[in-house]
């Protein structure tokens, strides 16, 4: 009895199983990729509801990050600013911009202006504000340039990996207290140098056990 | 337990000439099963959970299973795609100096049964999260009960009454005044209100108003559990209103006639906590401070269980044996127990040891026994010198006109509703129809009143058979002020808008009254501003005194007078009625439903009964002679019956109940209680009536043949009680330990020696314990079993509740154990409570085992967790010998939710934002509450104060116990109080033989009996 399949019909099988084989690696490792906090994370820029530059406030302008997130040396959130804050000034200097509009009305009807995050932590990670800055670690070292930024986008992974190098080794990122909302601050010495001095004068030992950061 | 196992086959075998197991079985036992070492036991002790309580998910078919698994998994993939967009929405204008994220405290009050005291509340982001009590107010000092910690759930029931109904039909707040309007009362001949006994002077003003707006109207006053017959007593006595303060702190041998004032008899922390005062024991001194106390009771309450001696007997017998002690107590030097029964016995030495303390013995009566007890108990006091002394009296507000109250006048309105007398009945709070004695048919009489309005948190049994209901806020919803029995008021702030538009009784009445003032806010603030003297016409001082007052939490001069009242020995001519023979259904207060209002706390529902250890429902609970003789086992089902009242009931045999006696909790059984308390338990009120409102001797009883599962924790979390390891002949080592004053006086180190530490070396390498070091001390002989502790976990922590079924299967989630043990006699035992929270091991057993290094060691001795990396192999919980891990077999709060198909929203909001929601397939327990040590660790080193020592931690148990049983702290600071409390004689690890090296520690408890009755 002649056979059903010719014999050359070994290889589609076993170019079909090397092709399945191949996409599944493929596939798995793709998923790994895009999936890792560096891929996914970094670079996420929403568009927010009013178009707010950082960068002329306080890039241009020089105003202080404490001026609107004014809660950041004060509790675990730096929080995002309520409308009052932009209309202390708006009220006066470019009081009629259309691009303003939504700040008025939220300062008239006290909605909130729904902006939208972009530094998320998990729910499980509990990252305290004000313990960083009075330890002197600068806004920058997790934020980047947001003075640079006209929108804002994670210039970070936030990932876990960056938390714990910083906890293991936190010299290069600790400077004097005053200067942590300096983002353009150029140290006239080995950063190392001066976060040293200061971890010994203020007792940092950060946490790398895990209730450090998880409760 | 597999450490255990190893080295007891390492230790060599036993000799037959000496038996390692004392021959009459365990010294401290936890159940009847354990006593009689039945298999169902063994497996407790055994494994982490019993063999039939294998996973089986109610209601779910396999192939429903694995299509919700299909269909989580497609969304799983489809979720994964895009980043989800979250919303930040900061407050448009607001406070400046307001930090989000960062928790609030305020002052508030909460009352309960004609007793008050000051909390204080944490919010967070405007939710009420958490109830502490108020150091500064004298019912409180610091401490909160667990139904008040638990009532914070309340405000985010589901369940709650969300509308005014009208016959059962949506209406609104204005269509209800608008027929207010429509009333027309006259002279209010035909209008009653029936309230809860109000201890709110704002509302009592408004009262006083409303009585003289209507000339002819009555106020009827009815607590299901009440302090009625306690004020008769002190009238019966005194011939004057006075409420009592009995002084435990300074009484030497205190005797409670069937009053649980640790337990559910005492709705303030302050019994306990005065109580307590003179359990620690930190030094020589401290040893002859130490009180006694003996107990008359039926059932085993709590204060049964912290007795040195206690005698049961039938409620009904407990008014003979006050007149029998009376006149022992008058009678020439009694020459100690001679002869005759236990009964004899313990009268005699009683009234030997009550003379010999004088003024620093203290008699209490129970709210259970008629007036007459407590006017005996009066008289006894005065006997003995010891009124003014350990027993002080305040003015009462005296009785007012056409305001009654109590079962008496109850049953007059119910008569007067009957009748057709009422036109008009207002229901100020309560559930009268479920609370009221079954003889009233409350919910028949209600029916027949023409206008008749509820006030009430639920729609309810009242609300059903009422014309008007109307749903009444939360205490923490709203304005209002109460005030303890001592006068001290506070003022009662609220946390949030009503969530669901309800109003207080205060704003109710302003609306009947159609006073100018309709806010609760401005009705308290004007009512306490006019009580205070104008010292200058400046309305600012008042101003001042107000914001102080909401500051503190306590009104200022609010203090009752002291007075002293004295007995006139004529008035107590009246011979106790003899006890009625045949069965005595006795009804308590239920330490979880009370009188059944918190019947829809789920946390309550799932708190173990510090005694039975029942969750989830009440039981008939009789004696194990009873048992015995009728052959029932817990579970059965058992007919109560008297005439044509009937109740069927599960029993259970409650060690040390008294015999021919019935005892069931009062709350349960409720038709329309909501999702979560509908009928769960028995409802004991079916065979209550106005005349046997608290014991209904001539009942019998009957096993129906039908069988009930019990939802009894009592055995779970059993621990294998350490053999001999080394094969020295050492004394057996209880999980807990007492010693008599004399057995340590004798030798102080006979708790220790009872413990024996192995030199072994571990194979693991060694932290050095070296800075700041957490560590744990627990007073056993403080701690009385009240289960404070464990709500004030449940709140912090953001623990679920499972629910019966699983609870049967051992997952319930506390991660404070509250075991309690019996010792000795079944028939009539005493117990020891001991609380388990992790004890944080040096050498740890569960992270050995931790495939993924989820559990793992702290720099600081914690046994840190972290849940985002357990992968849910439950190996820990397999090898914790104290058994107090707890998985996460499903997503509990989902899970309770969607039982309960409602939206999660509003019970995400009692949640405490400072920790992690724990997802299914996660273990997790205690963790020496780590958010307090971090958040005082950061304000510490922000503050500029830059070493963090380890001082004002304290975690949410050692907060709130009215104990002060629990010590926590940095162990290696030689000046901190539990490196102190640790070096103490009376310290003891339990489980030390394993070389584990808990973190926390127990003190032994010390007892102070009674020489002539402990013989016996």
């Amino acid at each position: 009895m002649a056979a059903i399949f010719p014999k050359s019909s070994d290889i589609i099988l076993k170019v079909l199983g090397a092709v399945i084989a191949l996409g599944a690696v493929a596939t798995i490792g793709a998923y790994t990729y895009y999936s890792y906090p560096t891929v996914i994370d970094t670079g996420y820029q929403p568009e927010q509801p009013v178009a707010y530059s950082h960068k002329l406030h306080a890039g241009q302008l020089g105003m202080n990050c404490f001026y609107c997130h004014y809660t950041a040396y004060r509790g675990a959130y730096a929080a995002i600013p309520g409308t009052e804050i932009c209309m202390g000034c708006h009220q006066k200097v470019k009081d009629k911009s259309p691009r303003l509009e939504l700040v008025r009305q939220s300062y008239e009807t006290g909605e909130p202006i729904p902006w939208k995050k972009i530094h998320v932590m998990p729910d499980y990670v509990y990252f305290n504000h004000r313990a960083h800055i009075t330890a002197g670690v600068s806004c920058v070292s997790c934020h980047g340039r947001i003075d640079q930024m006209v929108e804002v986008h994670q210039e970070k992974p936030l990932n876990m990996a960056m938390c714990l190098a910083c906890h293991r080794d936190p010299a290069p990122n600790v400077r004097p207290a005053e200067l942590v909302t300096q983002l353009d601050w150029v140290p006239d010495r080995d950063p190392r140098e001066i976060g040293n001095e200061i971890i010994a004068q203020k007792h940092l030992h950060p946490p790398t056990n895990c209730s450090g950061c998880h409760r | 337990m597999s450490l255990v196992q190893i080295k007891l086959n390492n230790a060599p075998e036993p000799s037959p000439a000496s038996p390692p197991v004392p021959a009459t079985g365990p010294q401290y036992w936890r159940s009847l099963d354990q006593l009689a070492d039945t298999p169902e036991f063994r497996q407790w002790v055994e494994r982490e959970f019993p063999e039939d309580a294998a996973a089986v998910l109610d209601g779910n078919s396999r192939r429903t299973m694995l299509k919700i698994m299909a269909a989580s998994f497609g969304l799983a993939g489809l979720a994964a795609c895009s980043r989800p967009e979250i919303r930040l929405a900061p407050q448009a204008r607001g406070r400046y100096d307001y930090i989000p994220g960062a928790a609030y405290n305020y002052t508030s009050a909460f009352a309960l049964g004609g007793h008050a005291f000051g909390v204080i509340v944490q919010t967070n982001e405007g939710r009420p999260s958490k109830i502490e009590g108020n150091p500064d107010h004298p019912s409180s000092l610091g401490a909160a009960t667990p139904l008040a910690q638990a009532s914070v759930l309340g405000v985010y029931d589901p369940d709650r009454s969300k509308m005014v109904l009208d016959g059962g039909k949506e209406s609104t707040w204005e269509k209800f005044e608008a027929a207010l309007k429509g009333l027309s009362l006259g002279d209010g001949s035909g209008l009653r209100f029936l309230s809860h006994s109000v201890n709110s002077p704002t509302l009592e003003s408004l009262r006083t108003e409303a009585l003289k707006k209507w000339p002819t109207a009555k106020w009827v006053e009815y607590e299901s559990i009440a302090r009625d017959n306690e004020r008769a007593g002190a009238m019966l006595a005194f011939g004057q209103a006075v409420n009592i303060h009995p002084q435990f702190d300074k009484a030497k041998v205190i005797l409670s006639l069937d009053y649980d004032f640790l337990g559910a008899d005492w709705p303030t922390p302050l019994a306990t906590k005065l109580f307590s005062k003179n359990r620690h024991v930190n030094s020589e001194e401290d040893l002859d401070k130490l009180s006694r106390l003996y107990v008359v009771e039926s059932q085993f309450s709590l204060t049964g269980a912290n007795a040195e001696h206690r005698l049961r007997m039938r409620g009904g017998d407990v008014p003979q044996f006050a007149a029998d002690l009376l006149v022992a107590l008058g009678a020439s030097p009694a020459g100690g127990a001679t002869s005759g029964d236990k009964r004899a016995k313990f009268l005699a030495a009683l009234a030997k040891d009550l003379k010999a303390a004088g003024k620093d013995a203290l008699v209490v009566a129970g709210p259970r026994q008629p007036a007459i007890v407590h006017a005996l108990a009066h008289q006894m006091n005065q006997t003995l010198g010891a009124a003014g002394s350990t027993i002080t009296f305040t003015k009462a507000s005296p009785a007012t006109e056409r305001v009654e109250s109590g079962v008496d006048a109850l049953k007059g309105l119910a008569g007067e509703m009957t009748g057709g007398q009422v036109s008009t009945l207002v229901i100020l709070g309560g559930n009268p129809a479920y609370t009221a004695p079954a003889d009233l048919q409350f919910g028949a009489a209600l029916a027949k009143v023409a206008n008749s309005i509820h006030l009430g948190a639920y729609d309810d049994e009242t609300a059903a058979a009422a014309k008007w209901h109307l749903p009444e806020a939360h205490y923490l919803e709203a304005w209002g002020d109460a005030q303890s029995s001592d006068g001290v008021a506070a003022i009662q702030q609220p946390m949030i808008e009503p969530i669901f538009g309800g109003r207080s009784a205060i704003e109710v009445m302003a609306m009947l009254l159609d006073s100018k003032d309709r806010k609760g806010y401005d009705l308290v603030k004007n009512y306490w501003t006019s009580q205070w003297p104008a010292t200058s016409k400046d309305n600012a001082t008042r101003d001042n005194t107000w914001k102080k007052t909401l500051n503190d939490g306590v009104i200022a001069g609010t203090q009752a007078p002291e007075v002293r009242p004295t007995v006139d020995s004529k008035r107590i001519q009246a011979a106790p009625a003899p006890a009625a023979s045949g069965i005595e259904v006795g009804f308590v207060p239920s330490a979880s439903a009370w009188d059944g209002r918190f019947a829809n706390n789920a946390w309550m529902q799932e708190i173990a009964e510090p005694i039975t250890k029942l969750v989830w429902g009440n039981a008939a609970l009789i004696s194990p002679a009873m048992g015995r003789e009728k052959g029932w086992k817990d579970g059965d089902m058992v007919a109560l019956s008297s005439g044509s009242l009937k109740l069927e009931a599960a029993v259970m045999i409650q060690a040390g109940h008294a015999d021919n006696a019935v005892s069931i909790a009062l709350g349960y059984g409720r038709p329309r209680a909501g999702s979560v308390g509908s009928n769960v338990g028995f409802n004991a009120g079916l065979i209550r009536t106005s005349d046997n409102f608290w014991f209904a001797p001539g009942f019998s009883i009957a096993a129906t043949g039908e069988k009930y599962v019990l939802g009894n924790m009592q055995e779970h979390g059993s621990m294998q009680e350490p053999q001999l390891i080394s094969g020295r002949n050492a004394p057996t080592r209880p999980l807990v330990r007492e010693a008599t004053i004399e057995e340590y006086k004798k030798n102080p180190k006979t708790i220790e020696e009872k413990q024996e530490v192995p030199e072994l070396d571990s194979v693991y390498p060694q932290l050095k314990w070296e800075g700041l070091q957490w560590g744990m001390a627990i007073d056993l002989g403080a701690c009385t079993g009240c289960n404070a502790c464990v709500v004030a976990c449940q709140a912090e922590n953001n623990i679920p509740v499972v629910g019966k079924d699983q609870v049967l299967r051992g997952r319930e989630m506390h991660w404070i154990r509250l075991d309690r043990y019996y010792v000795g006699n079944p028939e009539d035992p005493r117990a020891v409570a001991q609380p388990v929270p992790c004890m944080q091991c040096e050498n740890a057993p569960c992270e050995n085992v931790c495939p993924v290094q989820a559990t793992s060691h702290s720099p600081e001795g914690l046994n840190d967790m972290a849940y985002n990396r357990c992968v849910g192999t439950r190996y820990c919980a397999n090898n914790c010998p104290y058994k107090v891990r707890h998985f996460n077999f499903l997503d509990w709060h989902k899970n309770f939710l969607v039982r309960r198909r409602i939206e999660p929203e509003l019970m995400q909001m009692v949640y405490n934002p400072d920790v992690t929601v724990r997802m299914r397939g996660v273990m997790e327990k205690c963790t020496y509450c780590i958010q307090r040590i971090q958040e005082a660790r950061i304000a510490t080193k922000t503050d500029g104060r830059r070493e963090f020592t380890g001082e004002g931690v304290v975690t949410a148990c050692q907060q709130t116990c009215p104990a002060d049983a629990i010590t926590f702290g940095n162990i290696n600071d030689p000046n901190s109080k539990v490196a102190k409390l640790k070096t103490q004689e009376r310290n003891y690890a339990m489980l030390a033989e394993l070389d584990v090296r808990p973190r926390t520690t127990y003190l032994g408890r010390l007892r102070n009996p009674n020489p002539e009755l402990e013989a016996s």
